[in-house]
């Protein structure tokens, strides 16, 4: 009994409501403090100006940041397909995949129909298939888990996998010129099935897009039947049972929607404005998804804010690397201390340690 | 008890969490060879205290002595050291483990485990007091009151000899319980300190030599039990006088409601839950279901509700007009459809009636948020509702925003149990309604079930406590090892005859 300085966690009780954000504020500078101490002891650079540089690789030019509400576009219309599941307790991770199909389904629209409809109706065939491909794509593990109870993490993770092989292989099929390994610029003479481009910026339909799904989503899993069914099932099964929820519909129904979303950021990927496929399209995201839903606790309005945090920091880290001619892994290296303290935040919003020496006063930090 | 030594002095305690104050500078003396009985309504801070003691919990304030040396209790194991052993309300060992090695495990004592030792300890154990376990029997082969002798023993073999037991009468017949009691004035006579925490008054006044009351998390006092009632208990406990009589109101004009036929169901693993079972509901009556825990009463109300899948056998309802439907085979939304207005207030409140994380008003949708056309919820109906539930059945909350898991127990059963009545049944369905409740909130209980009933409502009461069975239901019926032991009138029926039931068909002496 002589150990001495034991603490314990205490959970906290109702904070003011800003109290959080204070915590969260202050863990945001003290991320910015030990990144500058590792800038400095590392490359020798002046921390101010990598930061600069990361705020600039952000916004420093119009283009940049019409980028970065492209990339965050994009980003947030994977996490918003992925949330529902979540929040049913049904961990997708199968973003990745169902983003593919949708753009591969796009691809193979503006390819085989290019030429032969016109483009109003070829956009509309696309919109459709793109849809149904991620949909289907996210069904089948929802089908699996319904009826036979399968893990639905290994198995949308395995669905990356073959729709990633499904692209490549059409890569080759579709290849241009042949024995390029990769499809280059679809119709680029004709522009068919190119989604229009709006006010003269190529990126302002994804992210107007985008906006309205945020909106909508929000407004689905707040206040329809559907967002309540899939919020009880994800809560208890059980009690979904109780109260005659159909738990095997509400699965299915809710990866048709996840699914359904992936494959319209698979649509405004190919269609919008790389107009190509390759296996990389989706580049991750359906795994940053993840994170941008769980740190959003799964709310799409503060989603706004988690996608937006999580694309800023990453093209500022790209800027670094090029500016300060930094290998990218260094980038990475201050994009993971910031996430730590965000993350690590959460624990001090919940939780306050209280140390204890024996047999004298306490004191609570 | 001349000469009493205070083994446990808790001076000054105090426990929050969060804004909630779940123990208030509690003092509390626990004296050798002496059984204290700590008496408290839910949410007194009763198990929060012992489990200050028994190292789950770590004080906020105050201080622990044992043996009038301040101690620092942080973990199980310090209080192991301190020969502080609990047992909880749910039992913590490994299924498919044997006893011996569920009660050597996490003890290392650095040595090769010898199992053959450890089996020969626990037999002197058992004989010294009394037990009855088999060392080398799997924990998934054994009954509720076996598991329990197997967590005693536990506690024993690790020299505990100041127990703790948390509502160890819960899960047990009164003939187990009557063993159970033996065994504890054999430890006490053997000089051990013992705490026992109940609800069951009639326990108390049988066994503990000493009672204390805590009321909202402060100690109201204590004192010899023979010198103490039943009812002045109650009052210290309550904080002002109350009536401790059930009332059974005459039933309303009996109508058989649901026919039970001949219903036969099979766990998932193939285990017969259900053996032919055949009676009848009737309107206006409240017919109790008496049998051991695992008897077949949660699958008997599951089948009945449309949750529980069967293998053979009919669930009839009869319409005030006397045409019949079958319920066998419907989900409970198919059920509801038909026009069945059946509630059921499960067991397992938070895990199945409700969701622990949604709010009140949340809670209160699950039966009724389809209703309407519309692709959104109405929320304005059930804010209502749970507004009316909130202060017609005195819950106490923060306010109906507030998620139920935050709630004690005997409020999270009032929001249940308001919202069951509030879609005007004509079934009610009730499994340990008042479970882990304590004495107040029961009553309120028994009376709404009480009201449902003279208002026609046809009500199914599975029940654990059998003076209250005794004394609320107009039929009980006894179920054994899924078979109907017996159907029997509520009043003049004998405790005894019905404990006999429980443990065998036909109630036959050996």
């Amino acid at each position: 009994m002589n150990k001495q300085n034991q603490f314990h966690i205490v959970k906290r009780g109702a904070m003011p409501w800003y109290f959080g954000w204070l915590v969260r504020g202050i863990a945001i500078v003290l991320a910015l403090l030990v990144s500058a101490a590792v800038t400095t002891i590392l490359t020798g650079e002046d921390p101010l100006q990598v930061y600069a540089t990361i705020f600039h690789g952000a916004f420093g030019t119009k283009r940049k940041a019409w980028m970065l509400g492209q990339n965050m576009a994009i980003l947030l219309c994977v996490s918003l397909a992925v949330t529902p599941a979540f929040k049913m307790r049904f961990w997708n991770i199968g973003g990745e995949g169902q983003v593919l199909m949708g753009g591969l389904a796009t691809a193979a629209c503006m390819i085989c129909l290019g030429d032969k409809l016109p483009n109003a109706v070829l956009i509309l065939i696309m919109v459709i298939a793109s849809i149904a491909a991620g949909a289907v794509w996210g069904v089948i593990p929802a089908i699996f888990k319904a009826k036979w109870n399968t893990n639905e993490t290994l198995f949308t993770l395995m669905m990356n996998y073959v729709a990633t092989q499904l692209v490549a292989f059409f890569v080759i099929v579709w290849e241009v010129p042949k024995g390029a390994g990769k499809i280059g610029i679809i119709n680029q003479t004709t522009e068919a099935g190119w989604l229009p481009v709006i006010g003269g910026q190529k990126y302002l339909l994804n992210i107007l897009v985008v906006a309205i799904l945020t909106v909508a989503m929000h407004i689905y899993l707040k206040y329809s039947k559907h967002g309540y069914e899939l919020t009880v099932v994800g809560e208890s099964e059980r009690t979904a049972s109780y109260v005659g929820i159909k738990v095997e519909k509400v699965i299915i129904r809710t990866m048709l929607l996840s699914g359904a979303i992936c494959g319209i950021a698979g649509l405004l990927l190919v269609g919008g404005t790389d107009h190509t496929v390759t296996t990389t399209i989706a580049g991750g995201r359906g795994f940053t998804a993840v994170m941008v839903s769980w740190l959003a606790k799964f709310d799409p309005l503060v989603m706004i804010f988690t996608s937006f945090l999580l694309v800023f920091l990453d093209r500022g880290a790209g800027e670094i690397s090029t500016v300060f001619g930094l290998n990218h892994s260094f980038a990475d290296i201050l994009t993971g201390i910031i996430l730590f303290f965000i993350i690590g935040s959460e624990f001090f919003i919940n939780y306050k340690l209280s140390f204890h020496k024996a047999g004298k006063e306490e004191k609570h930090v | 008890m001349e000469n009493k030594v205070a083994r446990v002095k808790m001076r000054n305690i105090t426990k929050r969490f969060g804004p909630v104050l779940a123990n208030d500078r509690v003092w509390l003396d626990i004296y050798q060879g002496e059984i204290l009985a700590l008496l408290g309504e839910n949410g007194s801070g009763k198990t929060t205290l012992m489990n200050m003691l028994s190292g789950i919990y770590f004080p906020d304030e105050g201080q622990i002595f044992i043996d009038d040396k301040e101690v620092l209790i942080r973990s199980p194991k310090d209080a192991f050291d301190l020969k502080i052993g609990m047992i909880h309300q749910h039992f913590k060992l490994v299924d498919v483990l044997t006893a011996a090695e569920n009660i050597v495990l996490g003890l290392h004592d650095g040595k090769r485990l010898d199992l053959e030792k450890v089996k020969t300890r626990v037999r002197e154990i058992c004989d010294a007091y009394g037990f009855d376990v088999d060392p080398d029997e799997k924990i998934y082969n054994m009954s509720v009151s076996q598991k329990q002798t197997v967590e005693i023993v536990k506690v024993l073999y690790r020299g505990a000899d100041i127990l703790i037991l948390d509502e160890p009468t819960a899960v047990l017949t009164p003939q187990e319980t009557d063993k159970l009691f033996a065994v504890l004035r054999n430890m006490r006579n053997d000089g051990k300190a013992i705490v026992i925490i109940t609800h069951k008054l009639h326990e108390v006044e049988d066994l503990s030599d000493r009672v204390a009351v805590l009321r909202q998390g402060q100690f109201i006092g204590d004192m010899p039990t023979r010198e103490s009632s039943a009812q002045e208990m109650t009052n210290m406990m309550v904080g002002h006088p109350v009536t401790l009589n059930i009332e059974r109101p005459e039933p309303v004009d009996p109508k058989p409601r649901v026919e039970v036929k001949n219903l036969t169901v099979r766990s998932e693993e193939g285990v017969l839950k259900l053996d032919d079972v055949s009676f009848t509901i009737n309107s206006g009556e409240i017919l109790g279901i008496a049998g051991i825990s695992g008897c077949g009463q949660k699958e008997l109300l599951e089948a009945i509700a449309g949750l529980q899948p069967t293998e053979s056998g009919s669930v009839i309802y009869i319409n005030d007009n006397g045409t019949k439907e079958e319920l066998i085979g419907k989900d409970p939304q198919a059920i509801a459809d038909k026009g069945v207005a059946l509630s059921f207030v499960p067991e397992d409140r938070l895990g199945m009636g409700l969701v622990a994380n949604m709010d009140l008003t949340d809670n209160m949708m699950l039966r009724s948020f389809r209703r309407g056309r519309s692709f959104f919820t109405d929320r304005k109906t059930p804010k209502k509702l749970a507004e009316d539930v909130v202060k017609e059945l005195e819950v106490k909350t923060p306010s109906v925003n507030t998620p139920v898991r935050r709630l004690s127990g005997g409020n999270v059963q009032k929001i249940l149990v308001g919202r069951e009545i509030a879609s005007a049944p004509t079934v009610l369905l009730t499994a340990y309604a008042v479970r882990g409740l304590d004495i107040h909130s029961s009553y309120t209980i028994y009376d709404l079930i009480n009201k449902q009933k003279q208002s026609g409502v046809a009500v199914v009461y599975v029940g654990e406590d059998l003076d209250v069975l005794l004394e609320l239901a107009d039929r009980i019926l006894v179920l054994c090892d899924g078979k109907v032991s017996g159907i029997v009138d509520g009043r003049g029926a004998k405790k005894r005859e019905v404990g006999l039931l429980m443990t065998r068909v036909g109630g036959k002496d050996e």
